[in-house]
This record gives structure tokens, C-alpha cells and sequence, in this order.
């Protein structure tokens, strides 16, 4: 699987990371080499095999009691904010 | 001998005799890196004077005849795990202002044992490499060299600090994560032990996620033993981790004693790759003799998908990757680089907070998922995955452990393997298949190269059964006898 530079671009801005124009080839080729290696998995048959998401065996996920168990900590979660007015995150205007 | 030059449990045993005392040991330590970490840049954030505050409430603690499991022992903690209060940078640019305002529950539970922390330490960026070199904080150098040749060689990674500390002595032990080998390909390359346990026996809960179905915290350490200890400190049911395995903690430390007498240790053929260096296969009979020696039975075993777990890993690893680091916004705790509008800004933030591994892998795992590919890819290798983890069963209906080398080469030189992405990925070749399907896995020093480098042999065990993987580690250990120390170390 070989990846043009409109398909690099495209994946880019779905992962909002701004590339420079002069960093699309690179990465065209690192992504292109990643991917040619990868192919190697169309070879195993997998008719029929139940995906696994993850690590945990035999166990079911636990469901908690739906209660609030946290909280009251604004300043602590705004702590890390680069930004804030108030008590709130601030980004640049969104709506005109 | 010096106070830095103690195991952990020796250090345990001479705190507890008071022979010494943990503001002493931790002076120790601290004198240690303040001499070699400009050399060796293991650690990202030294903490001197919280750790001599820890110390201080250790001694004192140990004079009132309280002392808990860790009282007083210096250990540093992977710049991965949050730490109330202290920078925690992931190793990347863009959390370099990043000060958590809680505790991950695995450096909680090692606080509550009584450990003594003396600062963070260096790793890839997002714990996204196998050299140390991503790190946005600089490169850490390992504390051994050639025989003969004075060039920097990388400590492994992602926990390159952590095992580059512990082998320069310059903590008794840390923590680290696993995700595809991040523990024991660092400690195979700087000659310490190290353990990825069970996927679930430590709470993930305050580590900075990388692929949450893959990440798994342990220990490294200077002896099997020792990881043991801190092993049975870190483990441990979390409620706020809903991975996390409600099952009781077992004495690890004591299973180091078992010995192997009957039990059966298969050998994965498939591990036998083509153009394994000789002296690593070597290695690995040599261990399979001491086991042998020590009346275990060895088995071959056949794990025909194991092959294809790297490319798998590639595609399971990046994609969680992907969703997981998709918070570094620029907005709430990440550091912000402007832009004419929102989308601008994120844009930018992670354009400007990222480094080119993780660039690469959040686009890889975006494209993977992305509208048309997702059964192509992610849920191909979600089957795969199952077919990983039933040869894995299989094998484990037969035998008790396997055994095969940690790691296709020793620690090789700083600026090697970088121009190709797929290079630097098949240091994990032999790690990798532990994680995707959840068993435990420890890498122990048992020998060294023709050029004086360490190399280490992996143990792999069931699911929830570290106990056995501690027993053959320990083994292992015993028969070889591994002395040789690095030539950058405390003391030195």
C-alpha cells in the first residue's frame, strides 16, 4: 500500500497535525514503508476468527454504581489550562 | 562497598538492622546522579530535596518500629507515571509544563509502602521507541560501553532512564511500562532485570496512556528478587482502572526460591529467526543447559502466529495511540501553540508539540482507522490478535514457561537504526507477542557479547502466574551468575 501526498495531506488534517509542505514526502515514504511491511499480515487466514480487542481474560468489565464520586476541584482540573477566563477553558472565537 | 551498590533487599535489610540510615542511602543516590545524570541524562527531573523530606518521615518511621515493605529506599519513577505536584513530561514537548494534580495509583501504592522518590526519568516520547532517542528531553546514554570503543550506545527503550539509573546505580530501582518491550528490552540492554507483568496486575490509572489494551507497568531492578519486592508494592487491584484485575497480590519475592525442579519450559521454534546472531542463540542454549541442570524439563513448542505479531502490533499499538493522544488539544493541559481559529490551534499545538515517532505513528493510526480501511487493518489485526493469544494457550496447556532471548542484539549505538522506522520496530520482535496477549514477561542479565555488552534472556508464563516466571528468572539468575558492571556507574 503506497500512500500519495493528497492521501498524507488528508490523514493529516483528520489528525489535526499541520505538516509543512516540505514534510509530506518523508513522511510519505516513513508511512509507505510502515504500511508495505504491515502487508505481510494479508497472508494469515483469519476465516471465521473472533477479534480481539483486549488484554483482559475471563474477565468481564466491572459496571460501577452510577453515583458522583469526584468533583469540586475546578481549580485543580484548570490548573494545566494554557488559557482560562474564569472557570472556564478559552479558545479562540468560534462562533461570529 | 558502597550504599549504591546494594540490591534492593539488602538495602531493605540494612535499613531495617539500622546499619544505615535512609537519609544516608538516599544522600548516596542523590550524590550519584548529581555526578553522573549530566553524563548519562537518565533522569528529567530530580526531586533532592522532596526525596531527603522522605527520607527524613522513613527514618523516622523506622525508629518508631513502622516500617512498611519500601520504608526509605530510594527509587526513581518513569517520567510516565503522574506524580501529584511534580512535572511529568511523557517525554514529549508538548506536556513540558505539565504538573498533575493527582497521583498515579502504582506510584500511590509505592508511597504508601514507604519508598523514598528521587526524581523522574528520561524515555521515548509517549514511550513510542526502542532507543530512548525520541525523547524531546534529549537522548540517555548507557552506562556500558564496547570493550575498546568509547561510542555512546542508546539504553533501550521506552524506559531507557529507568534502566540506564538502575544499572549506573543510580537508584536501588524504578518503575517502568511496557507496551511492546519498553520494560525488558531496556533492562536486557543495560543488564538489569525487569518485569512486565499480566496484563491487569497494576492499575493503569495516572500513567500517560500510550495503546491501553497493551500498557502495563512493572518494576525494573538490579536483581530478580528485588523486582519481586517492588512488584508486590505496585500490583494490586484498582477500582478507578476498570482493566485492573481484582485478584489478591501473591508473595512474588517468595517465588524466587521455588526453583524449577519439574517444571516444563517450552522453546518457540519460530523465535529461532532467520540470522539470529550466533552468540544470542548461544546465550539461549546455555540458559535452556542451566534449567536443564536444575531439573527442569525442556520442551519444543510451536507458536506459528508469533511471526506476525510485530506488523499486528503496528497496527493495534498506533491506532490506540491515535485516539488516546487525540487530548493533546492545546486546550486543557497541554502546551498551546496559537492559531487564526480553533482548528488552527490544535493544528499547530501538535504540529509544534510532537516529534516526528509520534507524528508518524498518530497518522498511521488514523489512517488505519479511517472510513474504508478500519476492517482492512484494525480488525484484521484484531483476529490476528486472537490467534496470537490461542497459540499462547495452547502452548501454556503443556508447559509452565517459555524461555527465548529478550531482545536480536545488544545495545547498539546512539544514531543507529534511525533512518528506518521498520529497523528501530524489530528490536521488538521477541517482546512484542507478550503484550498482545496479555501474559507476563521478565528479561534477566545472563551473559554478555564478544564486545562486553549485557545480554538478557526472557521469560514468558500464563496469565496471573508471575509466581513461575520469578521462579525461572531466578533460576536463570542463580546459574548465571551475571557480575560484569558497567563502566559508567557510581563509584566508578
Amino acid at each position: 500500500m503506497s500512500l500519495d501526498p493528497a492521501a498524507i495531506r488528508r490523514i493529516a488534517r483528520l489528525a489535526r497535525i499541520r505538516l509543512d509542505e516540505s514534510d509530506i514526502a518523508p513522511m510519505q515514504a516513513d508511512l509507505s514503508g510502515i504500511l508495505a511491511w504491515i502487508e505481510q499480515l494479508n497472508e494469515v487466514d483469519i476465516e471465521g476468527v473472533v477479534p480481539l480487542a483486549g488484554g483482559v481474560q475471563g474477565v468481564a468489565l466491572p459496571m460501577r454504581e452510577d453515583v458522583v464520586d469526584d468533583g469540586g476541584v475546578v481549580d485543580a482540573v484548570l490548573a494545566n489550562a494554557p488559557d482560562r477566563q474564569g472557570d472556564f477553558y478559552a479558545v479562540p472565537k468560534v462562533v461570529e | 562497598m558502597m550504599l549504591t551498590d546494594l540490591t534492593l533487599a539488602a538495602a531493605r535489610d540494612g535499613l531495617r538492622a539500622r546499619r544505615f540510615s535512609s537519609v544516608e542511602l538516599t544522600e548516596a543516590f542523590l550524590s550519584a546522579i548529581a555526578a553522573l545524570n549530566p553524563t548519562l541524562n537518565a533522569f528529567i527531573t530530580v526531586t533532592a530535596e522532596r526525596a531527603r523530606d522522605q527520607a527524613r518521615a522513613a527514618d523516622a518511621a523506622l525508629a518508631a518500629g513502622q516500617g512498611r515493605a519500601l520504608t526509605g529506599l530510594p527509587l526513581a519513577i518513569k517520567d510516565l507515571f503522574c506524580t501529584q505536584g511534580v512535572r511529568t513530561t511523557a517525554g514529549s514537548r508538548i506536556l513540558e509544563h505539565f504538573i498533575p494534580p493527582y497521583e498515579s495509583t502504582v506510584s500511590a501504592n509505592l508511597l504508601r509502602d514507604g519508598a523514598v522518590f528521587l526524581g523522574k526519568t528520561n524515555l521515548d516520547e509517549f514511550a513510542m521507541g526502542s532507543s530512548n532517542m525520541t525523547s524531546a528531553f534529549g537522548a540517555v546514554t548507557n552506562p556500558w560501553t564496547r570493550r575498546g570503543d568509547n561510542a555512546a550506545l542508546v539504553p533501550g527503550g521506552s524506559s531507557g532512564g529507568s534502566a540506564a539509573a538502575v544499572a549506573a546505580r543510580l537508584a536501588l530501582g524504578a518503575t517502568a511500562t511496557d507496551t511492546g518491550g519498553s520494560i525488558r528490552q531496556p533492562a536486557s540492554f543495560c543488564g538489569i532485570a525487569g518485569i512486565k507483568p499480566t496484563y491487569g496486575r497494576c492499575s493503569r490509572w495516572g500513567i500517560v496512556a500510550f495503546a491501553s489494551s497493551l500498557d502495563q507497568a512493572g518494576p525494573v531492578a538490579r536483581s530478580v528478587e528485588d523486582c519481586a519486592i517492588l512488584l508486590g508494592s505496585m500490583a494490586g487491584h484498582d477500582p478507578r482502572d476498570s482493566t485492573s484485575a481484582d485478584r489478591p497480590v501473591p508473595d512474588f519475592a517468595a517465588a524466587c526460591a521455588r526453583g524449577v525442579k519439574g517444571l516444563r519450559i517450552g522453546v518457540p521454534r519460530q523465535y529461532r529467526a532467520d540470522g539470529m546472531a550466533p552468540e544470542i542463540e548461544a546465550l539461549w542454549q546455555q540458559g535452556l543447559g542451566w534449567l536443564r541442570e536444575q531439573g527442569a524439563e525442556i520442551v519444543d513448542v510451536s507458536l506459528p502466529h508469533s511471526k506476525y505479531a510485530l506488523a499486528t502490533y503496528y497496527i493495534v499499538a498506533p491506532a490506540e495511540a491515535s485516539s488516546n493522544l487525540a487530548r493533546y488539544d492545546g486546550v486543557r493541559f497541554s502546551s498551546r501553540t496559537e492559531g487564526d481559529d480553533l482548528d488552527a490551534l490544535y493544528e499547530n499545538t501538535r504540529a509544534a508539540g510532537f516529534g516526528p515517532e509520534v507524528k508518524r505513528r498518530v497518522l498511521i493510526g488514523t489512517y488505519v482507522l479511517s472510513a474504508g480501511y478500519y476492517d482492512a487493518y484494525y480488525l484484521r489485526a484484531q483476529k490476528i490478535r486472537a490467534l496470537i493469544l490461542k497459540d499462547f494457550t495452547d502452548v501454556f496447556a503443556r508447559v509452565d514457561a517459555l524461555v527465548t532471548p529478550t531482545a536480536p542484539s545488544a545495545a547498539f549505538a546512539q544514531g543507529e537504526k534511525m533512518s528506518d522506522p521498520v529497523a528501530m520496530y524489530l528490536n521488538d520482535v521477541f517482546t512484542v507477542p507478550a503484550n498482545m496477549s496479555g501474559i507476563p514477561g521478565l528479561s534477566v542479565p545472563a551473559g554478555l557479547d564478544a564486545r562486553g555488552l549485557p545480554l538478557g534472556l526472557q521469560v514468558l508464563g500464563r496469565p496471573f502466574d508471575e509466581e513461575t516466571v520469578f521462579a525461572v528468572g531466578a533460576a536463570l539468575e542463580r546459574a548465571a551468575g551475571f557480575a560484569a558492571l558497567p563502566a559508567m556507574r557510581a563509584g566508578a
